[in-house]
């Protein structure tokens, strides 16, 4: 591990365009993949890619964000940026995962929900915040793992599991660092100063304890050795699946709640006014 | 329940509502209405419930004065008024610009939780106050809004939340996201074991809030007018690259796009609250007493 980057290097490192994205960790790690589109109700948005696959042999369901290699795909995918549609879609594959009794594995990277009109009309907000309540209900066991970028409620919404893992230089964080400047200071030009403050990095997020674990990546970071994360995702999915299959529905459905429940316990103090 | 503590809550909330409100403002000073700019005198504005007489805007009200617009005299009791925030991630000046919102306010965090009746029904409300950090999403507002759920579920009774926020709390960052993880799963957990929850969006609520708790409710209500959205149309404006259409994100806006059951006048909300809790009672969710 490099211990040695800035926070706005692990933010280019994390967004760099040969990082593989969830369509590579699914065909490293899974076989007899099969994807499954569309939410049913209107169409099917290819930020949120997902489906099947047997993992060690057994069955899983996947759900990840998808930001596309070529200048095609990242138009059609609006560079991995969900619409409404993409989190029905997420949903249904949950509730799917949840009937054939199968785990969930999902891989976040996302800059955030896409800010369009449309989106917009078809409730963004709506289709988020459900995603959310579904996921916390769920009987199944869940891992979340961020890959790359993890922004705003358009990640959270595929990170309730019972496990939330990151890849060494992935971040995540309320806002990308460009809209929290522009936010705070009215100044998209100071994300570097931004990045340094939001506490963005896996090990930020490992002493707030906002994820449980990290996955090492080579020095140079993910891109340059893909194998490399492959094999230590793998070697963690593989333990962390067996420990929670040994729970029972309500077991994960409790221990998931409870995880939540305790966000930002240490972010509270009483006191009279 | 004793008379005099009946009274003396009804003493505190109108004294808080009444310094929320503005009414220490003198009657007759004129105001400019934001929306229809032409000038209203501040008496005729509060005896409108700050809806301006003009052209119907709805203003944003502060959260006691919100209270004690829609329950019985005498049944407020907050809940948590103590609990704040403490700066987790020792963000700068972040400490001294919650001391000034404080003591601009007179509010601990931008919401206030509370159990009181409504027309002689216990329910657990919660309202988000915008004047206090833009009603944005805070670890301690999550964790009040959870304990609130938590109450109403432990204590069987309907939850009726107001929302108004400008999204997530910056300064609190990744804290800020998680708390609309923790609120959905309360709400869902809540929602499973029969409970009723009206959601109220008001002017502004976008963001974070929009995208947990407020957009969950059984019932989803709106005043006239509000911006209601995820993304702000700024943000949105920029991607796309164009102008956005007359009346987007407003709450008429989502009620055609089919995301209120409702749009509802302040005027009209006691009325409406009484008659939702009133179809959910006897007969319907057994929970409610």
């Amino acid at each position: 591990m490099s211990n040695d980057l800035t926070a706005a290097q692990r933010v280019a490192l994390a967004r760099h365009a040969d990082r593989p994205g969830t369509p590579d960790f699914v065909s490293a790690l899974f076989t007899d993949f099969f994807e499954q589109r569309g939410d049913r109700t209107c169409m099917d948005d290819g930020a949120i890619y997902g489906g099947v696959g047997l993992f060690h042999g057994k069955p899983v369901t996947v759900i990840g964000h998808r930001k596309g290699r070529t200048l095609e795909e990242h138009v059609a995918y609006h560079f991995g940026m969900p619409s409404p549609e993409g989190y029905r879609k997420a949903q249904r594959l949950m509730l799917q995962a949840e009937k054939f009794r199968r785990p969930i594995v999902t891989f976040i990277d996302t800059a955030g929900a896409y800010p369009g009109l449309e989106a917009e009309a078809h409730g963004q907000g709506e289709a988020i915040a459900s995603t959310l309540a579904l996921s916390s209900r769920l009987t199944v066991p869940v891992i979340s793992v961020v890959t790359g970028e993890g922004g705003s409620g358009g990640a959270l919404a595929l990170g309730v599991g019972n496990r939330v893992l990151m890849l060494e230089n992935a971040v995540y964080s309320v806002l990308s660092p460009e809209g929290f400047a522009a936010i705070l200071w009215k100044d998209a030009s100071r994300s570097n100063e931004a990045c340094e403050v939001m506490k963005l990095t896996a090990a930020d997020l490992l002493e707030l304890k906002v994820i449980d674990g990290i996955i090492p990546e080579p020095e140079g970071g993910a891109h340059t050795d893909p194998q490399a994360v492959y094999r230590a995702l793998d070697e963690v999915l593989a333990k962390e699946l067996a420990s929670l299959s040994k729970l029972s529905g309500a077991a994960l459905a409790a221990a998931r709640y409870k995880k939540f429940r305790m966000m930002g316990a240490n972010a509270l103090r009483k006191e009279r006014l | 329940m004793s008379t005099v503590f009946a009274r003396r809550r009804h003493k505190l909330l109108s004294l808080k509502a009444l310094r929320d409100s503005g009414t220490i403002v003198p009657a007759n000073t004129e105001e400019e209405c934001p929306s229809c700019g032409q000038m209203v005198l501040r008496r005729e504005l509060v005896k409108n419930r700050y809806v301006c007489p003009l052209c119907g805007y709805h203003h944003p009200i502060g959260a006691y004065y919100r209270l004690s617009l829609i329950l019985d005299e005498g049944s407020f009791k907050e809940l948590d008024a103590d609990l704040i925030s403490n700066d987790p991630l020792d963000f700068p000046g972040y400490e001294a610009k919650l001391d000034g919102a404080r003591r601009r306010t007179g509010l601990g965090e931008a919401v206030v939780t509370a159990v009181g009746r409504i027309d002689g029904t216990r329910v657990a409300a919660g309202v988000l106050d915008s004047r206090f950090f833009m009603g944005s999403m805070s670890a301690a507002l999550g964790e009040k809004v959870t304990r609130l759920v938590e109450y109403a579920d432990k204590n069987k009774l309907p939850l009726i939340l107001f929302s108004a926020s400008g999204g997530a709390r910056m300064q609190e960052g990744i804290l800020s996201l998680m708390q609309m993880a923790k609120t959905s799963a309360a709400i869902q957990r809540f929602s499973e074991h029969g409970g009723l929850y009206i959601s109220v969006m008001t002017h502004p609520t976008t963001g974070g809030v929009t995208a947990s708790f407020a957009s969950l409710g059984d019932i989803m209500l709106a005043e006239p007018g509000a911006l209601i959205g995820f993304a702000g149309p700024r943000v949105i404006e920029q991607t796309i690259g164009e102008k956005l259409p007359e009346g987007f994100q407003t709450a008429e806006y989502l009620l055609e796009h089919g995301f209120l059951d409702a749009i509802v006048p302040r005027a009209r909300l006691r009325n409406t609250l009484i008659r939702l809790l009133k179809l959910h009672g006897k007969g319907g969710d057994a929970r409610v007493k």
